[in-house]
């Protein structure tokens, strides 16, 4: 099969370009964008690690094919804070990914990028969520080495700051 | 020493977060050289066959296959691979070591061995040619179950053998028979526990590039060890170490398994050297399920032998042990069962044998607790049950037996996975039950219990110790270097997999040079870095690495103290470090930066003095005579419904206690991981196989691991009693979260239903919602 051209926005910026169409979304990130921090830990869309945003809306990028992204907008983790150069500084993270930092959210970081998008979607409808509700909102991410404990308070402490940077 | 700015000990925030939090933290599969080949394997379905043949014309025809290579194209490659950890010299012990090839010949010994490597333009492509091979296997009778695997007759996995069995082990202290016989009380039951898989979210990969020019080979690998991996691969491919460099970057989990030196380890770096091009291999999750080794699968035949009042006087363990296959990890996984099984209890007299069966099965190496689960669920399930028996309080049952502070250290007369006697170094156990209790509030238990139930509600409480045996050798080391800049690089050869390794090793240092420790730059596992050491496992960081940054630190400091002393003009006890700098006490503009000293320490030109060394550097080597003994407790309250067999967890408190702790925040942080993991492995994660030795859940929808909505607040508490064998005095605590879950999480559910099912006695593990309500159906059958 020929390759499909697509169009597309990834991080607001504008991507044309031709893929096979069989190429999976988070290959297609990954590889043909170089964008790894949106990390595959199952390929069968339960572990929720690939999360990216897709029109704003969190998506498994393992379930999806790259030619699906023709005419819509995605957003990574690479999105979510400005590009900084070699001094990385937290006080330059976005508030989600400094939340996580401050409550060691946390362990080993796979999942995490996954995790962010899906928070960053949550928070947007649902800004002052209670201890449940963030549960429920992360609840289709696998994460092995947190416990979860501090990625709800992390999630609870990210509302927080967005609620103080609109303030 | 009073200038110290203390770092351990702080909740200090993670220095590696910002690349973590960005994605630009690299992990293995996010490397890709230009040109890179990708591999995808060729396994076994059937657990037990004969190969007959393997036809690979077709996926070599098809377009963009670069090669591909069965046992017959591996040359002397093909060889068993090694014994990574041989059993310690117990007297009588029997060991058969049985190892795997890199890839099968004749005979495939469980699902999803690899019998063809296909290497291509793409991974996808590789896949697409994988589905053209064309596989011929003649189905043999497979070992499944462990408890009839040893039966005359049986099938066999290993045919020279004779048998099934790979080890056998009897180890003893006093004399149980007799102390049985004096006994008013013999508990004796069986207990279960099955097989789950570790599941780091990040699978195995392993990438290899090898450079014709520089004649040099470097491999990126999701390893818990990369310097004996470098080691195995030189020594394989015939090269010299220094050719070798392997590099750990970011692991996405390791737990256990990633410590293991698997044959992709092998294969992708010789292929990398056979095509002059970089091969890369990412295991899928459907291969995770078979080709990364997996834990826990044992059955044991135990007695507990106690006074009328409830004092121990001997227990009798006999547990088979399901190794896979093979056996390449040695004895450490029932060795860890036989020694945490004593617990913190005063045990004179006890009889342990175990016996070690191959199967069918994919192999079995340490996942985080490494036997130590079923040590702890035996011991705690027989006080549990004597407790009832004897009608006495399960608090008091354990109280009463627990060591005392003036018993350590405290030798136990058997030998540990290290090699060592099982000494406790150290402990304080009593405080620590007390302090559950009291967070639990297992005195008011009843009164809540009456509440609830006039909600309608059935809730239970579950109060359990272990005591683990961390940091054990041979050996870790490191070396701290100040630069110029005035900040600080540190190495070590201990991989990091989320433990928290840049900041708590920068906050040891940061304490001894006097600097902050995000000017501490810690590098671990890149062999280029550092090259001796033997890895993150047995919950030994922060104990051998830590106490090795700890006496590296000190000898640095104690370098930078003389060349300020000499260019201070003062004498080096006037002196203190403090920001960075060194400064006379008192007088702190008199000083001079860290970074200026380095400078001076490494000359251009004139003459160093004699007998001393350039640069402000230092390495050290830290060795521990033997392991450190962490120990703690874990309470819980659930509630059970008796209709759906539904448990939701509604209080979690552990109180633990691993000696000094650096940084309490990333304690913590284990503690609740390990927790949720014990969850999983006590009621949601079984691994299933069916009667032919297939698994029948290898994958996320089926094999449940929990999620937020399963897993409570955790609360912790720590209490610190010192390690005396290490300056630090810490304690390893990686796996400890993990270890005594399923023991307390039976315990409440069965004091649950203590009303609706007074005979209910919980004794397999992991204790699904489906096999909790056939115990709650057999149990009202009984009654």
């Amino acid at each position: 099969m020929s390759d499909v051209s697509i169009r597309t926005r990834i991080n607001g910026e504008e991507w044309t370009g031709a893929v096979e169409p069989r190429l999976l979304l988070s290959d297609f990130l990954r590889g043909n964008l170089g964008l790894t921090g949106t990390h595959v830990g199952c390929e069968h869309g339960v572990c929720g690690a690939c999360t990216v945003r897709f029109d704003g809306d969190p998506v498994r990028a393992c379930l999806m094919f790259a030619v699906q992204i023709d005419g819509h907008e995605i957003e990574t983790v690479e999105g979510l804070s400005p590009a900084a150069g070699t001094d990385l500084r937290i006080a330059d993270l976005h508030p989600i990914q400094r939340a996580f930092h401050e409550t060691h959210g946390l362990q080993c970081g796979f999942c995490t990028p996954g995790i962010l998008m899906t928070v960053a979607s949550f928070l947007e409808r649902n800004p002052k969520p209670s201890d449940r509700e963030i549960r429920e909102a992360i609840s289709g991410h696998l994460c092995r080495c947190t416990g979860y404990h501090n990625i709800v308070a992390a999630v609870a402490r990210a509302a927080e700051l967005l609620t103080e940077v609109e303030a | 020493m009073s200038d110290r700015r203390r770092w351990i000990g702080e909740r200090v925030p993670r220095i590696e977060d910002a690349r973590l939090l960005t994605g630009r933290a690299p992990f293995v599969d996010d490397w890709e050289p230009p040109g890179t080949l990708h591999v995808a394997f060729v396994r076994s379905n059937l657990p037990h066959a004969k190969i007959l043949d393997i036809d690979t014309a077709a996926a070599a025809a098809h377009p963009g296959v670069a090669a591909i290579y069965t046992a017959e194209d591996l040359g002397a490659l093909c060889c068993p691979g090694p014994v990574l950890v041989p059993p310690p010299p117990i007297e009588g012990a029997i060991f058969h070591a049985r190892t795997p090839l890199p890839l099968a010949r004749e005979i495939v010994r469980h699902q999803g061995e690899p019998l063809a490597m296909i290497v291509a333009d793409s991974r996808y492509i590789a896949e697409d040619a994988a589905a053209l091979v064309s596989v011929d296997l003649d189905a043999l009778d497979a070992v499944v179950d462990l408890s009839t695997a040893l039966n005359e007759g049986a099938p066999l996995v290993h045919s020279d053998l004779g048998s099934n069995l790979a080890a056998h082990v009897r180890q003893t202290k006093g004399d149980y028979e007799a102390a049985k016989s004096a006994a008013d009380r013999v508990v004796a039951r069986r207990f279960r526990y099955d097989r789950g898989v570790a599941a780091a979210i990040e699978n195995r990969g392993v990438l290899a590039e090898w450079d014709a020019r520089a004649d040099r080979l470097r491999v990126w690998d999701t390893t818990q060890a990369p310097i004996p991996i470098r080691a195995a691969i030189a020594s394989t491919l015939g090269l010299s170490e220094a050719q070798v460099r392997v590099i750990a970057p970011f692991i996405g989990g390791g737990f256990g398994p990633k410590v293991m030196f698997y044959a992709e380890e092998i294969l992708i770096p010789w292929v990398a050297m056979q095509l002059g091009r970089p091969v890369k291999w990412i295991e899928d999750r459907y291969e995770n399920f078979f080709a990364t080794t997996q834990e826990r699968e044992q059955l044991h035949e135990s007695e507990l032998a106690l006074t009328e009042d409830g004092r121990i006087l001997g227990v009798r363990d006999h547990f088979l042990h399901d190794s896979g296959a093979y056996d390449p990890y040695g004895l450490t996984v029932p060795i860890n069962s036989q020694c945490t099984l004593l617990g913190p209890y005063r045990i004179p007299n006890y009889e342990s044998e175990f016996r070690v069966v191959f199967t069918n099965k994919p192999m079995v190496t340490p996942v985080r607790g490494a036997g130590r689960q079923h040590g702890v669920f035996v011991m705690e399930r027989l006080l549990d049950i004597a407790a009832k028996e004897l009608g006495l309080d399960r608090l008091d049952i354990r109280a009463k037996n627990l060591l005392d502070p003036d018993e350590f250290p405290h030798n136990h007369e058997i030998i540990y996975q290290d090699s060592a006697p099982l000494t406790y170094d150290s402990g304080n156990y009593a405080p620590a039950l007390a302090e559950a209790a009291r967070l639990i509030g297992y005195h008011d238990f009843e009164n809540e219990r009456r509440a609830a139930a006039a909600d309608g509600k059935r809730i239970g409480l579950g109060i359990v110790n272990y005591v683990e045996g961390t940091g054990i050798g041979p050996y870790e080391g490191a070396r701290i270097t100040v630069e110029p800049s005035g900040k600080v690089r540190a190495a070590t050869g201990v991989g990091t997999q989320g433990q928290g390794h840049f900041t708590a090793f920068a906050q040891v240092v940061a304490e001894a040079v006097g600097v902050n420790p995000a000017d501490v730059r810690i590098v671990t596992g890149d062999t280029s870095e550092f090259h001796w050491g033997t890895g993150t496992f047995a919950s030994r960081g922060a104990v051998v690495a830590g106490n090795a940054f700890g006496a590296a630190a000190q000898a640095v400091r104690e370098k930078i103290l003389a060349h300020a002393s000499e260019a201070l003009e003062v004498s080096e006890e006037d002196l203190e470090l403090v920001d960075g700098t060194a400064r006379v006490r008192g007088a702190p503009d008199v000083s001079i930066a860290l970074g200026e000293l380095a400078r001076r320490a490494n000359p251009l030109r004139g003459a160093v003095k004699p007998g001393t060394e350039p640069g402000l550097e230092a390495t050290s080597y830290f060795g521990p005579e033997r392991g450190t003994t962490a120990n703690g407790v874990h309470a819980l309250i659930v509630a059970v419904d008796p209709e759906t067999a539904m448990v939701d967890i509604l209080r979690y408190v552990v109180v633990h206690d691993c000696g000094t702790v650096i940084n309490p925040m990333i304690v913590e942080g284990q503690i609740h991981g390990g927790v949720a993991l014990g969850i999983g492995n006590a009621f949601y994660e079984e691994l299933t196989f069916d009667e032919f030795g297939g698994t029948t859940n290898a994958s996320f929808m089926d094999y449940l691991l929990p999620t937020a909505t399963d897993v409570p607040a955790i609360e912790t508490a720590h209490m610190v009693t010192p390690s005396p064998l290490n300056p630090m005095g810490t304690k390893g605590v990686g796996e400890a979260g993990a270890i005594p879950v399923a023991a307390a999480f039976v315990q409440a559910v069965e004091d649950a239903l203590r009303e609706v099912a007074p005979t209910l006695e919980l004794v397999d593990i992991p204790l699904s919602p489906g096999r909790l309500f056939e115990a709650l159906q057999d149990a009202g059958e009984e009654a």
